[in-house]
């Protein structure tokens, strides 16, 4: 009987998470497949074939949407590393015990804050008639107000804002753990501050280093708001024009070629970061 | 090795400077709602709250807009749904991943991880794409018209769900692992059914994480944009009224109104979960 109700719990169990994975992550994506593999070519007749993905790589303008994407996403990730490690740092093992809890609170607090709410706090400060720019021009800095928004150092500004903290968190966490006699014993052994960085800190730290860059990455690259917002009409940002082929041109079949290339790019990048630096997905992302 | 002090102030200053870039645009969303002025912008025209009660326009406040309060109408309403959804079945993932063996279990384990790595727009437009494939199938095979499929709250809920639940099942996942298997064995001993344990010793000890995935559920719904605005019908939700008020009428202080209500309420419930977290387990 015991065995017999081991199985029945089990598919019980498993009824649940099959339905989940299976009707709405797994059977989407092939369905998204399907539907960038398709053309219309009359009323609901369709040819099958790499057509749309041709078109795609057909045209400068979406080739270089998706180039430009990347880059930024690129940039922003190891600008997220550079600007939050030293926080990080400071926080695992600078600051005193009791700061460090709410030093670590105070990373998380903007992370309960919508993205829209933050990307609209951004557009206050920085637009023409903004804080910044009239704080300048009545300290008479500037004679006339500047519009700060819409460029790409802004949305680069913007998006490293969103994502930092993912960076944060996981370098802490695995910082934390690091015994402070490694340091001691790099410095007696004559190392100088930057060889002990290099050679003992880093090392330490890459599982959070890999799992910030992948959190971040992610989110860069599949970002809608920030770059919108903040980036304005001319952005050319992938998810933008995902969404303008799927809902303001009704063109299903190139809005899902957009898709898969953007899941199978940032896929890639994934697998190639896991790979490179031995870690694996289970792990990496799953331990917060 | 001694830090000579100057460095180590350049140091402070540079966390002090960070956590200042961290404030600066919440500080500005929200402090702009109070000022008495129809845009929000400098210069400061005194203190009012008629951008969140007064009933007339110009200065139509966040608590009579009707628009506004029905996208937090139905924000709330998607928000408890899918927290209910999610924390059931990350229940049973929990339960499935923590107690069970069978065969694929690594596979099916990084499977469940996935939603996390999937972009929210894409996870958005499957999920369309593959409910309009079903809707149409039935239509032209049955001549069954499932409105419920097309874009509306049932597909935003959907949405949500998808990726909510991988977050929800690591969080009781996790708390699932520290029980102490033998207190159940204990009371199976003692002659208690299956079902009285779980519902005695295992349900209560996992309360805390459930009640804490409840709420991340929670908050990761209502402020979802991305995976929502491909889904979404005629019913709004907050977020998505929101951005549509910042594109077509501009910004207006009664959205950082909205951007103060949101930022309270958030910052509550995370306090909230946090201090029934502490009180709960002051051992883990």
């Amino acid at each position: 009987m015991g065995r017999d109700a081991g199985r029945l719990s089990l598919i019980l169990l498993l009824a649940p998470f099959a339905l989940w994975i299976g009707l709405l992550i797994l059977l989407p994506q092939i369905g998204i497949g399907y539907v960038s593999l398709r053309e219309k070519v009359g009323f609901n007749r369709y040819e099958y074939g790499f057509g749309n993905y041709a078109a795609f790589f057909g045209e400068p303008i979406y080739r270089n949407t998706l180039l430009r994407t990347a880059w930024i996403s690129v940039l922003v990730t190891v600008l997220a590393l550079i600007l939050g490690f030293p926080v990080a740092y400071y926080i695992a093992k600078m600051a005193r015990e009791r700061s460090r809890a709410a030093l670590f609170l105070m990373c998380l607090i903007p992370l309960w804050v919508s993205d829209l709410v933050r990307a609209y706090g951004w557009i206050v400060l920085l637009r023409e008639t903004g804080v910044i720019s009239t704080t300048l021009v009545s300290m008479g800095l500037i004679a006339e107000p500047v519009e700060m928004l819409y460029n790409d150092v802004t949305v680069v500004i913007g998006l490293v804002y969103t994502v930092i903290l993912f960076m944060i968190v996981p370098l802490v966490s695995t910082l934390q753990g690091m015994d402070d006699a490694l340091l001691e014993a790099g410095y007696n052994l004559g190392g100088s501050r930057f060889t002990v960085f290099r050679r003992i800190v880093v090392p330490y730290a890459m599982p959070g280093i890999v799992s910030g860059c992948i959190i971040t990455f992610m989110l860069a690259a599949g970002s809608y708001l920030t770059p919108i917002l903040l980036g304005g009409k001319n952005s050319s940002w992938f998810t933008e024009q995902i969404y303008n082929q799927f809902i303001t041109r009704y063109n299903w079949e190139a809005g899902a070629t957009f898709g898969v290339l953007l899941l199978g790019f940032t896929s890639l990048v994934v697998w190639a970061g896991l790979k490179l630096t031995g870690q694996s997905l289970a792990t990496t992302v799953a331990k917060e | 090795m001694r830090t000579p002090a100057h460095l180590l102030w350049i140091y402070r200053a540079y966390v002090l400077i960070f956590f200042l870039y961290l404030v600066a645009p919440l500080v500005a969303a929200g402090a702009f709602a109070f000022n008495d002025s129809l845009f929000p912008s400098l210069p400061w025209q005194g203190f009012t709250l008629a951008w969140f009660f007064s009933p007339v326009e110009p200065k139509l406040g966040l608590f009579h807009d009707e628009r506004l309060l029905r996208g937090l109408g139905n924000s709330v309403h998607n928000g408890l749904i899918v927290a209910a959804l999610s924390v059931a079945a990350g229940t049973a993932n929990a339960f499935l991943f923590v107690r069970k063996d069978f065969p694929f279990k690594a596979l099916l384990y990084i499977l469940m991880v996935v939603p996390l790595v999937i972009p929210g727009v894409i996870l958005g437009i499957s999920i369309l794409v593959f409910a309009s494939m079903i809707a149409n199938f039935a239509d032209q095979e049955f001549g069954l018209f499932l409105t419920w499929l097309r874009p509306g709250i049932p597909l935003v809920v959907l949405g949500q769900f998808s990726f909510l639940t991988t977050i929800t099942s690591l969080v009781i996942a996790a708390r699932l692992q520290k029980f102490d298997v033998a207190l159940e064995e204990a009371a199976l001993n003692l002659g208690a059914s299956g079902l009285r344990v779980l519902m005695t010793i295992t349900f209560p000890f996992l309360l805390p994480a459930l009640f804490s995935a409840f709420v991340v559920a929670f908050l990761v719904s209502f402020e979802n944009f991305n995976t929502t605005l491909m889904l979404v019908g005629s019913d709004a939700p907050l977020t998505v009224t929101m951005y549509d008020r910042m594109v077509k009428v501009g910004s207006t202080p009664v959205l950082n109104a909205v951007s103060v209500v949101l930022m309270l309420g958030s910052g509550l419930l995370a306090l909230l979960s946090v201090v029934v977290q502490r009180e709960r387990s002051p051992s883990s």
